[in-house]
């Protein structure tokens, strides 16, 4: 039996049903509002599971689910390169992934003005220019592919907009879609500041154990979705 | 596989081998406070270093390595000179799929002596050299102090020597820098649209303008550096024969005898790199004394700047075929300044890995 995760509620959740049955491949939760179980209609030999969309990768990285959807920022995050196999980009769920620095910073317009501006924080402030973020992989290879230096990297799993003018950070990292939350907390995103431009994928595990029925019940769904190439 | 007693006894061969050469053996912890770690290499280093918490001291770092807690040791209650030895594990992430082990012995020397820092360098090369004889390994060495006295040289501004001396051990970011100072580079389009607008008014005015203030960083810092970009768009490009003789002094690999012929030439026109070449000379001398064959041994000006170093003068490394730096040390004087609370004393060691001498001798395998 294939299992796929697919992202337990919310917007998400709509998005990825809406998808499938596109393609005459229909997913719907069964029971009540609060249990999560879900059917799929259409294919034989597939069973949903409902998970929360940050869980997906690592359910993937372990192989305990053959195809997840979530999107490419939290597999990027938790995942190395060739952990999982990008089956299709599902064209929804588009967001950046930013760097924001505060507005009155008008010497600040590129990374390299960060680091500029990082250098000087630190001589006078005594301590590295903090960046706040849930995304310490991506921001971190991004800046150290830069060469940023003298800043820190600060957690944040929500509420990310308002750590600068709570002083608990003096610049953030974070996932954008319309950038109005940054600038109602008098933020602006670096010119260059794009770290990774995120979106929902269907996503194949490498790890998980793909019997000779799962194949064949993964060539009739891959047919069905119309995508190419096999994970296995 | 070598097993793990065998290269424990190679290990204990070379730590013998240091304490017979005049070291006093040194332990350290292998929990070792993240901050001090981070402070000094930045974030990039997580990316490396195994991160652990204890619920008393907070953020602790499995020991990357040997020379932070050994320098700390020896700036608090040293004597001097010194000369110190240990042997243990270190631990460093590695990439998937790399087969490098993230778990591994070191041993190593560290010298702190004021008296004559060139004779020290080619003390701890020519022990290097004997240890690993008959290995078929290649060395290979550098100055990271000739390269910062041509950069201290330049004819150009304060904050721009400064920039650059801050990124020595970022290659990437150093040469975008010089490109961007020499001229060589275009002025990024975000940097022309912002000079403008901070020529156009005060910056006070600007960040007024700007809307509610957030942030720690202060209205005059942020006024302060706007200013300085201001007056670095006035800054004339760092000259086309100065920037070309530091371009060529990046990618210099020679000879050690041969490379020190081609900066006595080009000396007369960074006159600032004399003292720092007088010292190579005095150490090509030191090595020659010792042995060492001085018209044959590799010299690459740009050896040992990669991150997560902290090398400022003679930096060394010894290469076999598909494994990693078999040893590597160098000079860190700036270091012992950094971690010395205003004490500062001059320091040269290295590292051996008894892991890949083990294997390279065939042991147990």
């Amino acid at each position: 039996m294939i299992r796929i995760g697919v992202p337990s509620k919310g917007r998400l959740m709509q998005d990825c049903f809406n998808w499938f049955g596109a393609r005459d491949v229909v997913m719907r939760r069964t029971g009540s509002d609060r249990e999560y179980s879900g059917v799929i209609e259409g294919v034989e030999g597939v069973m949903p599971v409902l998970l929360s969309a940050a869980e997906i990768p690592r359910e993937l990285a372990a192989g305990r689910i053959h195809l997840g959807v979530t999107g490419s920022d939290l597999v990027r995050e938790q995942l190395a390169e060739d952990e999982v196999a990008e089956v299709a980009k599902l064209g929804f769920g588009q967001a950046d992934l930013i760097i924001a620095v505060p507005n009155v910073w008008i010497d600040v317009e590129t990374v390299d003005d960060l680091d500029a501006a990082a250098s000087g924080f630190r001589k006078a402030h005594g301590h590295r220019l903090r960046i706040a973020t849930k995304y310490h992989r991506l921001v971190r290879d991004f800046l150290q592919a830069q060469g940023v230096a003298d800043y820190q990297l600060v957690d944040s799993q929500g509420a990310t907009e308002g750590t600068v003018k709570n002083g608990t950070a003096e610049a953030i990292a974070d996932i954008t879609s319309s950038g109005e939350t940054l600038r109602a907390n008098h933020l602006r995103i670096l010119s260059d500041g794009l770290i990774h431009s995120s979106e929902a994928v269907l996503w194949a595990s490498r790890v998980a154990e793909w019997t000779a029925k799962d194949r064949a019940a993964y060539a009739f769904l891959a047919a069905k979705l119309g995508v190419s190439g096999a994970p296995f | 596989m070598t097993p793990k007693a065998a290269i424990r006894a190679e290990g204990e061969r070379l730590l013998q081998a240091f304490v017979q050469a005049g070291a006093v053996p040194v332990e350290a912890d292998i929990l070792q406070p993240a901050g001090t770690l981070l402070d000094l290499y930045g974030e990039d280093i997580r990316a490396r270093a195994y991160v652990t918490d204890d619920p008393v001291r907070g953020e602790m770092m499995l020991r990357p390595d040997f020379t932070v807690p050994v320098v700390q040791a020896h700036m608090a209650h040293g004597a001097e000179p010194a000369r110190y030895a240990y042997l243990g594990e270190v631990f460093r992430k590695q990439a998937r799929g790399s087969g490098r082990a993230s778990e591994y012995l070191q041993v190593g020397y560290e010298v702190f002596d004021r008296a004559s820092p060139e004779a020290a360098d080619a003390e701890v090369f020519a022990l290097f050299r004997d240890l690993l004889a008959g290995l078929g390994l290649r060395p290979v060495t550098g100055d990271i102090g000739i390269l910062m006295a041509a950069v201290r040289g330049l004819e150009t501004s304060e904050r721009r020597k400064a920039a650059l001396l801050r990124h020595v051990w970022r290659p990437r970011r150093f040469k975008a820098l010089l490109d961007r100072f020499a001229g060589r580079a275009p002025v990024p389009a975000g940097r022309v649209a912002l000079l403008e607008r901070l020529r156009a008014g005060s910056p006070m005015a600007l960040i007024e303008e700007a809307g509610s203030f957030v942030g720690l960083r202060s209205a005059q810092e942020i006024a302060a550096r706007a200013e300085a970009l201001v007056a670095d768009a006035e800054t004339p490009p760092i000259k086309a024969t100065e920037a070309a003789l530091l371009y060529d002094l990046l990618s210099l690999e020679a000879p050690a005898a041969h490379a020190l012929n081609h900066l006595r030439g080009i000396t007369p026109m960074l006159p600032a790199i004399g003292p720092a070449v007088d010292r190579f000379a005095t150490r090509l001398d030191a090595l020659t004394a010792r042995g060492v064959d001085v018209t044959t041994l590799s010299f690459e000006a740009s050896h040992g700047r990669t991150a997560l170093e902290y090398y400022d003068g003679f930096v060394f490394s010894f290469l076999g075929e598909g494994m990693p730096p078999v040893a590597s040390g160098g000079r860190y004087d700036a270091l012992t300044a950094v971690l010395g609370a205003g004490a500062f004393i001059p320091a040269v060691g290295g590292v051996i890995r008894p892991g890949l001498v083990a294997r390279l001798k065939g042991v147990g395998a």
